[in-house]
């Protein structure tokens, strides 16, 4: 069954903290990856990588550039989910 | 008419490395010296790639001489007396001449000319395309005893004020002598390439059209995040191959050394192959930078003088590059 915006969040929240050790409570949607969040391409490359695995979808290189916030992620998760 | 049999050389069953040598650029370049054009700092530079200094040659200095020197010291090292090495294979893209060839030029400096002697264009993977080729040179009895370099001075051919790749690349050459050995040394090599992936990393114009005008030098350029996701992901597939290929598992490795293209690359591929602690991970990049097809035989010789209890281990090495490309083999440490 394909998960609400709410589960996708704390999803992507604890990859986010795994790779960054940002505290998952500072991830929310209006977040920026680089801007607020200070998550470089690298890491964001493994947070994609490691959502790709956790939620079943695939995630272009094209496409990661156009994820700017934390709630494009989720958009784009929560629709392309199997 | 009487039928003639056409003779076909065969070789030795097996072949292994008998001993490396390095040579590095002349200057440390610390990251201050470079952060102004990039509008960068110290602390970014080692935070995305690992890099303190790294190794950038003299202008008087080429990429034929950083391989003259690395090929010497792995000559005197292995015993084997030069006129005997009847194949010298160099892996390098940054020689501004394309002929004749850095390898012909260096068989002759190290005393092994007329050997056969030719260049390979294999980016990053380079090193490992070449000690591909030596085994299977020597084990066909097309060679004796080989020389493989790699060799480069990429500092030729970067832009100070790019950020993609310019403040990772290094001068520096290294070499290996590959003859034949009583026990199998060299596992097989997984290699291959995706040209549909090219623009992903290389050169940023042609040198006609800097002639015409309509380009500046050529320089390097990446999509550093799509390559580092190629990288990392799908070349831990190639490196898995290469083990399974050579009938080991990650528990029989003494050593890893991955090309040194970056830092969080090296870590996050010791990462996802799930190494054990016993492994010593190959880590040059700190002092060295990115030297392309010079990296793996640079990190390698590095971790032998550190560690020389890994001599007799194995180690998988892994190159991938510009191409795109990749190599990976299972070898015995001299």
């Amino acid at each position: 069954m394909a998960l609400t915006n709410d589960e996708v969040l704390a999803g992507l929240a604890e990859l986010i903290t795994d790779e960054t050790g940002i505290s998952a409570d500072e991830v929310a949607l209006e977040k920026s990856f680089t801007d607020d969040l200070d998550i470089d391409s690298i890491s964001m490359m493994t947070i994609v990588v490691n959502a790709e695995e956790k939620f079943g979808v695939t995630i272009p290189d094209d496409e990661v550039k156009n994820l700017k916030t934390v709630g494009d992620a989720v958009t784009f998760i929560t629709s392309h989910q199997a | 008419m009487t039928e003639i049999t056409l003779k076909q050389s065969t070789g030795p069953a097996y072949t292994r490395l008998y001993a490396y040598g390095a040579a590095r650029g002349e200057n440390a370049v610390p990251n201050d010296d470079i952060v102004g054009p990039i509008n960068s700092s110290d602390e970014w530079i080692r935070q995305r790639t690992g890099i303190i200094t790294r190794a950038r040659a003299n202008a008087e200095t080429n990429a034929i001489d950083l391989a003259t020197e690395a090929a010497r010291e792995a000559v005197e090292r292995s015993g084997v007396a030069p006129e005997d090495i009847d194949a010298v294979i160099i892996a390098t893209i940054s020689n501004p001449k394309q002929t004749p060839s850095v390898s012909a030029i260096v068989a002759d400096r190290i005393g092994a000319n007329p050997a056969a002697a030719y260049d390979v264009n294999a980016a990053c993977a380079g090193f490992a395309y070449a000690v591909a080729q030596a085994d299977a040179l020597i084990r066909a009895g097309a060679a004796h005893y080989a020389v493989v370099i790699g060799a480069e001075k990429l500092s030729d051919i970067v832009d100070p004020t790019d950020r993609s790749i310019s403040f990772l690349l290094a001068d520096g050459a290294g070499a290996a002598v590959v003859g034949p050995s009583d026990f199998p040394g060299i596992g097989p090599t997984v290699w291959g390439s995706d040209g549909s992936k090219a623009e992903l990393v290389g050169m940023n114009a042609t040198l006609t059209e800097f002639r015409d005008g309509k380009a500046p030098w050529p320089t390097l350029r990446q999509e550093g995040p799509s390559v580092f996701r190629w990288a990392v992901w799908e070349m831990v597939k190639v490196a898995r191959r290469a083990l399974e290929a050579a009938g080991i598992t990650p528990a029989d490795l003494a050593a890893f050394v991955p090309h040194q293209a970056n830092l969080r690359i090296v870590d996050e591929f010791a990462k996802q192959l799930k190494l054990p602690d016993t492994v010593v991970v190959g880590h040059d990049i700190e002092t060295t930078g990115n030297t392309s097809a010079a990296s793996i035989p640079l990190a390698t010789h590095r971790l032998l003088e550190e560690h020389p209890e890994l001599s007799g281990g194995l180690a998988l090495q892994i190159g991938f590059g510009a191409g795109l490309v990749f190599g990976a083999q299972v070898v015995v440490l001299p």
